[in-house]
């Protein structure tokens, strides 16, 4: 669903990602694992145009979207939860919601949205800047659903969140993919939550991937001792 | 300085003063929404805005020759096709400076300062150059002419009356338009978090062009209203620019209510002061009371609170 070959980027001179290569399938999770530094915000930001390209190719299906706005990627189905939520907090949960149905053309928030996060029914005339951290995760992620994506980007979901909640994330993300077959890309630093959440894991490091396993028979020591500063 | 008045002929200064404020408050309304609304989303300062404006109400005056000339029966209501318009001829305007010049400035503040600027003196020539330096003035229709007496002493004039209404109107309908419609959805997401919202699926070029035109084109129907109470000139939008961009930053640049405070109070207090000081004594008292206030609230009148 997700194919990405010798994907490039650079800030200014400095080349951050190395001509990276990824095949995801429908309704695979990868979790991409990686310090601080090593090109897991980089590499999202690409994905989803915020950050031009300096090479290599991104297709969604059989669509390249390589060279196109972030708006319309969105159209071709990538939908994006950025690192720190980045809601709009004064806009209400509802108002938020819609934002992401900008591109389906429908102005109605489908029903099994709020059927994943009933938590956001209950408050959908609070404004978002008043919602809890972990509510605002759910929101994010409801609003990228709402462009009815094909593939889910999620950079670093657990920062900043409490562990019961974490959980319930994970559980909740295979319970998407598994109604509707999306494919789910996230970054994260947290190895247990990438071993609930993810089929496959990736480790980057300096911009380049090296390790790719899937998680049945993951070498567990072998990917937290490229975690361990 | 009140002690040469009576009791009874204060009460009456106050109030004709007062709708007087109101007039003044009306013409100020519908200058800073559109300067609000494109500040807001863009950060674009428009030093061109009141030639904008101008043009409404040079359309206006068109508009009004014509009917005097083809449909002489229908006169009454020249008004109304004059405003849409002014819309439509000021929000195209808007639209094609958009796309020629103010996109390449995005996040440029200086640029654009300096870029609309000169574009205000080339539309101000143009004015000069199309219609002549004198002031043209439009013939109101006759329902709007003659005052309304409240008492003896107070008179509200109709026209007045006919400008607060159509504050009041398009106030109601940028209002709707930002809070209930997808294209004002869609512009407070960008002036939230300009990146988010492109990465949501908003074409955020787009909707940043049909702002500017929106902006503008209700500056056209403001220059409208500005016909029905004073005389038209390739320079009289430059009186107001400073008075309107008071207004803007006094009430908050993100809240049209601030926007809408705001020039109550200063035009209620310019007006008021002006019949008892000189009107520029009442400027200078103005604009040092907005200054203090500013000094001790930098983000204006109204703010939203909200966990950052």
């Amino acid at each position: 669903m997700l194919n990405v070959e010798n994907l490039r980027a650079a800030y200014g001179e400095s080349e951050v990602l190395h001509g990276l290569n990824l095949v995801v399938e429908p309704g695979e999770i990868v979790a991409i694992m990686g310090r601080n530094g090593m090109g897991k915000t980089t590499l999202m930001r690409t994905l989803m145009g915020i950050i031009a390209e300096s090479g290599g190719e991104t297709r969604v299906g059989p669509m390249s979207v390589s060279g196109k706005k972030p708006h319309q990627r969105v159209a071709s189905g990538i939908a994006y939860v950025p690192q720190g939520r980045m809601i709009f907090s004064s806009m209400t949960v509802q108002e938020n919601i819609e934002t992401g149905l900008t591109v389906t053309g429908s102005s109605k928030i489908p029903e099994d949205i709020y059927d994943l996060f009933p938590v956001l029914k209950e408050m959908r005339s609070r404004r978002g800047g008043n919602l809890s951290g972990g509510q605002q995760q759910q929101l994010a992620i409801a609003r990228a659903l709402a462009s009815n994506p094909k593939v889910l980007l999620l950079d670093e979901p657990t920062e900043g969140i409490q562990p019961s909640i974490i959980r319930e994330m994970a559980r909740t993300l295979r319970d998407i993919r598994d109604k509707t077959d999306l494919t789910i890309v996230v970054s994260e630093q947290v190895l247990s939550f990438a071993l609930d959440v993810a089929d496959r894991v990736i480790v980057i490091e300096n911009g380049t991937f090296v390790h790719d396993a899937p998680r049945a028979g993951l070498d567990e020591a072998k990917v937290s001792k490229f975690l361990s500063v | 300085m009140f002690s040469d008045y009576t009791m009874n002929e204060l009460g009456a200064i106050f109030a004709m003063q007062g709708f007087a404020g109101l007039i003044l408050f009306s013409v100020f309304v519908l200058m800073a929404l559109g300067l609000a609304i494109i500040f807001g989303q863009m950060g674009v300062i428009n030093m061109a805005h009141g030639e904008f404006m101008i043009l409404g109400a040079y359309v206006t005056y068109l508009t009004s020759n014509l009917f005097a000339d083809y449909l002489p029966s229908v006169f009454g209501l020249y008004f109304f096709v004059a405003m849409i318009l002014a819309f439509i001829a000021s929000g195209a305007l808007g639209l094609f400076v958009e796309w020629v010049m103010i996109r390449h400035l995005y996040k440029r503040p200086l640029d654009t300062l300096l870029a609309t600027w000169g574009l205000s003196l080339i539309l101000q020539q143009v004015y000069r150059s199309v219609f002549g330096a004198r002031e043209v003035g439009v013939s109101i229709p006759d329902w709007m002419m003659g005052s309304l007496p409240m008492t003896d002493m107070i008179e509200v004039p109709i026209n007045g009356i006919f400008v607060m209404v159509l504050a009041t109107g398009i106030s109601l309908a940028v209002y709707f338009m930002m809070y209930r419609s997808s294209w004002g959805l869609q512009v407070r997401a960008i002036s939230q978090n300009r990146m988010m919202a492109d990465a949501v699926g908003i074409n955020t070029a787009w909707t940043d062009r049909l702002t500017f035109g929106i902006g503008c084109g209700v500056a056209g129907v403001a220059g409208s209203a500005f016909t029905m109470i004073g005389s038209t000139g390739p320079t009289a939008g430059q009186l107001y620019i400073v008075d309107t961009f008071l207004v803007v930053v006094f009430g908050g640049a993100a809240s049209l209510l601030g926007t809408i405070a705001s020039a109550f109070s200063i035009s209620q207090a310019q007006s008021i002061m002006e019949f008892f000081l000189s009107g520029s004594m009442a400027k200078v008292l103005t604009l040092l009371t907005v200054v203090g206030i500013l000094m001790i609230r930098p983000q204006g009148l109204f703010t939203l609170k909200l966990r950052k």
